[in-house]
């Protein structure tokens, strides 16, 4: 609640401000001309307006509370020569900008925008293109980034940037932004308390999300498409992700989720649709995974040892090719109340309930683990047949590790 | 030539056993649409069925044909015909009829259940395509077996030995030399042992389509070009063509030496 009292703080101080703030016109037929000049003579709380046109400017300071307002997309073209622009001062506000051609360089993260520690940052109706770095938050708290379009063409890890990255940064809104074509859409490193809302990450090189070291951190109906690997959220705690959807992340390491090494989460409400593996969990305790729908993946869960704790309950495992497979015999995870579109067993007394337990895991993906190549006999009569009499007599995969109350009807 | 293929088809088409053929699938389309209305669902259930059963049955139904008809052959052979084109007739008057009542079969219900309007379509016509070739191959195959064998008994024996081993058999041999040899590189291997079985063949089709997203999860540059692009696709198809014209010719080879 505080944080929301400090933002109409801030909102009723900026129109308290506005009063006596002026505004200064930028175009190239005006009195002032350029961006830098603008900003120059701008004194505290002003609103540049910067009308259509192309303005070639690259290393812009903004060190003053101020509002930098495009009208009509007006374009600033950095011309490849580095950074264009960055925020070091707190209640600036950015509106409205095309920003193409920021600077590649292989010892600066040239950004389009950065923003150092600064707070009460607005960002918002930016489009980006051509760039390395797009939207760059430096230790810099209690801001938004707010629908922005961020569209690259980056080819190579090495000479990418990412979309949006937060770094030592804090209660920030990352919200409705379209983030394509770079090396991570959104990352985040040592950033705590971000929410991450209705964003669309699709076409990355590497990863749509990527999280490290960031706690309490919450995201929600956001859209991870055909990105390299998926999204990572590796090293955090307290993470509460609800309501996304992870889809065609295809290849030999993509993902539509990897936990590593993720503490206390929440996975609630979740669409894993036709990714080379659903989730891919490792070194991940005392996550609940709730009322997420696994449609048409290769793996649907694939458990790679030293997960404790964790419980399935109320989830879809629909036509996966593999609902859960795991490399080691020990469970100490729960499956319940989970539906599983391969369940073959019965319900006599209609509660809704198969009387039978369902045993998730199947010899073959066991085997599919230790010799990779036999993934061609996928599906084939003989797998079938073995799969069957592990189902009877576990003897390669773990054996208590059973949905002993698997549902009959899809979980609403 | 066509004469012949007409009346074996309409012979066939006037027997008991297309029917009891075609009304088998009709009711197990039906009965999977009517137990869960989704037909993606309906379609992967559908594919164990008919890379099981279509072999089994083209193969006991072809061998049935061809020693029931053979008095009628003799009969035909005593006439001034081509011998290729009475054997061939007759093959392709079993292998038509056989696929028709598994197209009709199985797409009355589920165009009734709407097919047209499901993006399932192009997985179920690639089921029936991959159903035909089987169909085509498995007929031939066991028309081969019948010729060079005289004796019913044994005719009856090596066919479903054959079809137990390309269904069932040659998949464990092939595990088992997967895991045998763990330590080579086997993705080449992996993917031409596949080629020499119409059953794998038509089942890496089908794979392709249903769970392209597994297969893409194996680290190796020759699994990645062969499923990743079309390239698969169309070797399988090539490979199942191949399959279909060799027994083919082998039969024609076969029957004009044949003494009878």
């Amino acid at each position: 609640m505080g944080y929301y009292n400090r933002h109409l703080l801030v909102l009723l101080f900026l129109i308290g401000n506005s009063l006596w703030a002026k505004t200064i016109t930028v175009c190239p037929d005006c009195k002032v001309k350029s961006i830098k000049e603008g900003i120059g003579i701008a004194s505290d709380y002003d609103t540049l307006l910067i009308k259509k046109g192309t303005y070639k400017e690259f290393n812009l300071l903004v060190d003053k509370p101020m509002t930098l307002l495009g009208e009509n997309f007006p374009v600033i073209d950095g011309e490849d020569r580095g950074e264009i622009i960055r925020v070091v001062s707190d209640n600036v506000t950015i509106d409205g900008l095309f920003i193409i051609n920021v600077g590649t360089s292989y010892t600066t993260d040239y950004a389009a925008i950065r923003v150092v520690k600064s707070e009460n940052f607005l960002i918002q109706n930016v489009v980006l293109e051509k760039l390395f770095f797009g939207i760059y938050l430096e230790k810099s708290n209690h801001g938004k980034v707010y629908h922005n379009k961020i569209v690259g063409d980056a080819v190579d890890e090495y000479n990418s940037g990412n979309g949006i990255q937060l770094w030592y940064s804090h209660h920030v809104e990352v919200d409705r932004n379209i983030v394509q074509g770079v090396r991570d859409g959104i990352y985040l490193e040592f950033s705590d308390h971000i929410t991450i809302n209705d964003n669309e990450s699709t076409n990355n090189l590497r990863y749509g999300l990527h999280f490290m070291f960031s706690d309490d951190d919450v995201y929600t109906n956001n859209t991870f498409e055909k990105n390299g690997a998926g999204v990572a959220v590796m090293f955090s705690k307290r993470i509460r992700m609800v309501g996304n959807t992870f889809r065609q992340n295809w290849g030999t390491a993509a993902f539509g989720m990897l936990l590593k090494e993720i503490n206390d989460a929440e996975i609630i409400g979740n669409t894993f649709e036709e990714n080379t593996i659903g989730i891919n969990i490792e070194g991940s305790n005392r996550i609940t995974y709730r009322n997420n729908d696994f449609i048409n993946n290769g793996w649907a869960v694939k458990v790679l040892g030293a997960c404790y704790t964790n419980s399935f309950e109320h989830n879809n495992f629909l036509y996966n090719s593999f609902d859960i497979s795991y490399n080691s015999k020990l469970n100490d995870n729960k499956f319940e109340n989970n539906y599983w579109s391969n369940y073959t067993g019965y319900d006599l007394d209609k509660d809704g309930i198969g009387d039978v337990p369902y045993r998730p895991v199947k010899l073959f993906s066991y085997i599919v683990n230790r010799t990779p190549e036999t993934i061609v006999l996928l599906r084939s009569l003989f797998m079938d047949i073995i799969d069957f009499s592990e189902k009877v007599s576990p003897v390669f995969t773990p054996d208590n590790l059973l949905d002993t109350l698997p549902l009959m009807k899809k979980a609403e | 030539m066509l004469k012949i293929l007409k009346y074996s088809f309409y012979d066939l088409m006037r027997s008991r056993w297309s029917y009891v053929y075609f009304l088998f699938y009709l009711a197990l389309g039906f009965v999977l649409l009517f137990l869960n209305q989704d037909l993606s669902k309906a379609v992967i259930t559908l594919m164990n069925v008919i890379i099981v059963l279509v072999p089994l049955i083209s193969t006991i139904f072809g061998v049935m044909y061809f020693y029931n008809s053979k008095e009628f052959t003799e009969l035909l052979l005593a006439q001034p015909l081509k011998r290729t084109s009475i054997f061939l007739g007759q093959y392709l008057g079993v292998a038509g009829s056989l696929t028709l009542s598994l197209v009709l079969g199985l797409g009355i219900p589920f165009v009734l259940y709407g097919l047209f309007r499901s993006d399932a379509i192009w997985d179920f016509s690639l089921l029936l395509v991959t159903g035909a070739f089987l169909t085509m191959i498995f007929t031939a195959l066991a028309f081969n077996i019948a010729l060079s064998n005289e004796n019913k008994i044994k005719g009856f024996g090596y066919a479903v030995l054959m079809w137990l081993f390309l269904a069932v058999i040659y998949d464990g041999l092939f595990l088992l030399s997967l895991i045998i040899f763990e330590e080579y590189p086997l993705d080449s291997f992996s993917l031409a042992a596949t080629t020499f079985n119409p059953i794998d063949l038509s089942r890496t089709l089908i794979l392709l389509k249903l769970d392209i997203s597994a297969l893409l999860g194996y680290t190796g540059a020759v699994f990645k070009s062969y499923f990743g692009t079309n390239l698969g696709l169309f070797v399988s198809l090539g490979m199942l063509v191949l399959w279909t014209i060799l027994p083919v010719w082998r039969l024609a080879y076969k029957s004009k030496r044949k003494d009878f």
